[in-house]
């Protein structure tokens, strides 16, 4: 019944693009992955950019969440029989549905991120993850009195044992001694989901003596920035800045600017500049970052942002190499 | 003294987790007692979570919120009767058509009320149950090991958790010295006599769950605004199917039921606790196998030590009067 509804929901949405598109003749699509778009972390990035580009250029757009697995294929192959011009596809677990879809119309744009697919109208973005989560690291240690910070993961993949090993190595970088607690939520794409999970891993690690922990698990991590703000403890927000979900526990937000990325994908196409292939986001690109501004004043210092934007430099400069987890 | 901390802090995890599986296996008991068969505890507690999650938003309280996680839970649990004992349906199928009704009703009433994306606003202040800290808790906690256990293991729990503790002996009384307990125990074993000694089988069916409806409703309500702080989509995360194993594993009987329970709660406490962790001689283990741990320890403990398990006669057979 779900997929019927489903099915219909997108019906309705090309029906009512259909009157749209003969004023303007640039039909993008965004399938969205699982999460939702309101996940206040990389879907909704992906939202916030494409709400962007409709704001101003005043074209909408056809969507569809994600809710099931069987659905991503399904999704991304009816946007393009719709007539869509550019289907972004968000999230690594699409790769498979975008190869096929790209094959089947290969007069269609698709915009991957978080992933590569190697076919002549498939662009595909990923981010230097390790890099930004690098100096979100150096800010942990910083921060950190007990010299113990912890890390929880969502779902135990390669791409987020990159978050992970990133972070460990500015943690490191910023205090050799330091100890970095490592925790995964699950094996299973339910661990993106799971708040009470996330929650106990934050207490344990609290309780093992860590006292800043950066959560790179979806809404799983919710669950890690509320309990760090019931145990007065910091937080490290990952994607989207989520600063503003607990002021005063939240340290800084690792930033993955999925969101200018799904603008500038949007944008080249609409202008007719955007170009296949494989498009490396780094600190250099500003395709990732850290977050300062009214939530996380006084908490992040001055000195931290002084030694994240020396590491920032450094890094830039390919004085400090941060190590990917994807090329070992 | 190190060891020590880390058993008194597992426990301490233990029974923050073990909460939900308490209550709810418990409801699951009368009704199965009662001859109900209810794989939709799950259905239910996700409900009530929701509820729960959305009135306490909207009004500000906790209790409020409770009180609706309650109410929707129940008529979760009258629903079930209606299908099953009235219409003498299959309680199976009655019960997963619970689970997956819920689990697409309530993040599309989440989408349209909240725009939240199925999500209910993150909740904070009075609108969740914070952890209470009990009487000299502080003063206490310098007294060696009793006082380090009781201000770290007994105290600083929020309220629903001294709930759950203190659901198990009162459904225990309940089930095994009232009237309603023995004709709720008589009914789900030989519903036949109980009718001829002049009960109405359905009648009773439909209190017993009730009573599920209740214990449902404050399980998924202290997911929500106790435990977390918010609905989020499938939060309850197979948490009904474990209580309902715990259930089956404590043997239909309260008190082995807070021990299944128990024992599932601290392999998932142990399980957060072990990742990563460097242990003498096998080294890191892998978080894969970590992560089967709880399951792993199930099947062995069901296949070698709990024995056999009797269920309720009448389990699953709908009551028809004269056959």
């Amino acid at each position: 019944m779900m997929k019927k509804f489903a099915l219909g929901l997108v019906a309705t949405a090309a029906v009512a693009l259909s009157g749209l598109a003969n004023a303007a003749d640039f039909n993008p699509a965004i399938v969205f992955d699982m999460g939702g778009k309101f996940d206040k972390s990389f879907n909704e990035a992906a939202y916030n950019g494409i709400e962007k580009f409709k704001k101003e250029t005043g074209i909408d757009y056809m969507e569809f969440e994600v809710t099931q697995v069987s659905q991503r294929e399904q999704a991304t192959q009816r946007m393009a029989k719709k007539g869509a011009d550019i289907v972004i596809a968000m999230g690594f677990a699409q790769a498979a549905a975008v190869e096929k879809a790209a094959k089947a119309n290969p007069d269609t744009k698709f915009t991957l991120i978080d992933m590569v697919v190697d076919l002549p109208n498939v662009q595909s973005i990923v981010f230097r993850e390790e890099q930004g989560s690098f100096l979100v690291g150096v800010a942990a240690a910083m921060a950190s009195k007990s010299g113990k910070v912890g890390f929880i993961g969502g779902m135990d993949i390669p791409l987020i044992r990159k978050f992970a090993l990133g972070y460990k190595e500015g943690v490191l970088y910023a205090n050799p001694k330091a100890e970095v607690i490592e925790n995964m939520t699950g094996t299973t794409p339910a661990a993106w989901n799971d708040p009470t999970k996330g929650s106990e891993l934050a207490k344990s690690q609290f309780d093992r003596g860590a006292d800043v922990v950066f959560a790179a698990a979806g809404g799983t991590g919710l669950g890690v920035l509320q309990t760090a703000a019931d145990e007065k403890k910091l937080a490290i927000g990952v994607d989207s800045n989520q600063d503003y979900l607990h002021p005063g526990t939240m340290l800084t937000s690792m930033l993955k600017r999925v969101d200018v990325a799904v603008y500038n994908a949007l944008m080249s196409a609409k202008d007719g500049t955007w170009k296949p292939g494989i498009q490396v986001l780094g600190l250099k690109e500003d395709g990732v970052g850290f977050s300062v501004d009214e939530w996380n004043k006084g908490v992040l210092t001055d000195d931290m942002i002084a030694a994240m934007e020396k590491a920032k430099a450094d890094i830039i400069e390919g004085k400090i190499k941060v190590t990917n987890y994807m090329d070992q | 003294m190190e060891t020590f901390h880390i058993i008194v802090l597992l426990l301490d995890a233990t029974f923050r987790v073990a909460t939900p599986l308490v209550l709810a296996a418990l409801a699951g008991m009368f009704s199965e007692r009662s001859g109900v068969v209810d794989i939709g505890l799950e259905g239910k507690m996700l409900g009530a979570a929701f509820a729960a999650a959305a009135v306490a938003a909207l009004s500000g309280s906790a209790w409020v919120g409770l009180g609706a996680g309650i109410i929707t839970s129940i008529a979760l649990s009258m629903l079930h009767a209606y299908a099953c004992v009235t219409h003498k349906g299959n309680q199976v199928v009655s019960g997963m058509a619970i689970n997956i009704v819920v689990a697409g009703l309530a993040p599309t009433l989440g989408y349209a009320w909240f725009r939240m994306g199925g999500q209910t606003p993150p909740l904070s202040g009075d609108a969740r149950f914070r952890s209470l800290t009990l009487p000299f808790a502080e003063t206490m906690r310098d007294v060696p090991i009793v006082g380090y256990i009781y201000a770290e293991l007994i105290s600083g729990h929020n309220i629903i958790v001294y709930m759950a503790a203190a659901a198990v002996p009162i459904c225990a009384w309940i089930l095994y010295k009232t009237r309603f307990g023995l004709r709720v125990r008589a009914v789900g074993e030989n519903p036949h006599a109980v009718d001829t000694a002049g009960i109405t089988v359905d009648l009773l069916r439909y209190k017993a769950l009730a009573v599920t409806g209740l214990l449902c409703g404050i399980a998924g309500s202290y997911l929500s605004t106790a435990h977390g702080a918010g609905f989020i989509r499938d939060m309850t995360a197979g948490k009904g199917y474990l209580a309902l194993a715990a259930l089956i594993f404590g043997k239909w009987r309260p008190v082995p039921t807070l021990f299944a329970c128990l024992l599932f709660a601290f392999t998932d406490a142990v399980q957060a606790r072990l990742q990563g962790v460097e242990l003498p001689v096998v080294g890191v283990i892998p978080v894969q196998f970590i992560q089967a741990l709880p399951y792993i320890l199930t099947v062995l403990l069901l296949a070698g030590f709990v024995g056999k398990a009797n269920p309720p006669k009448a389990i699953g057979e709908p009551y028809i009067k004269e056959r």
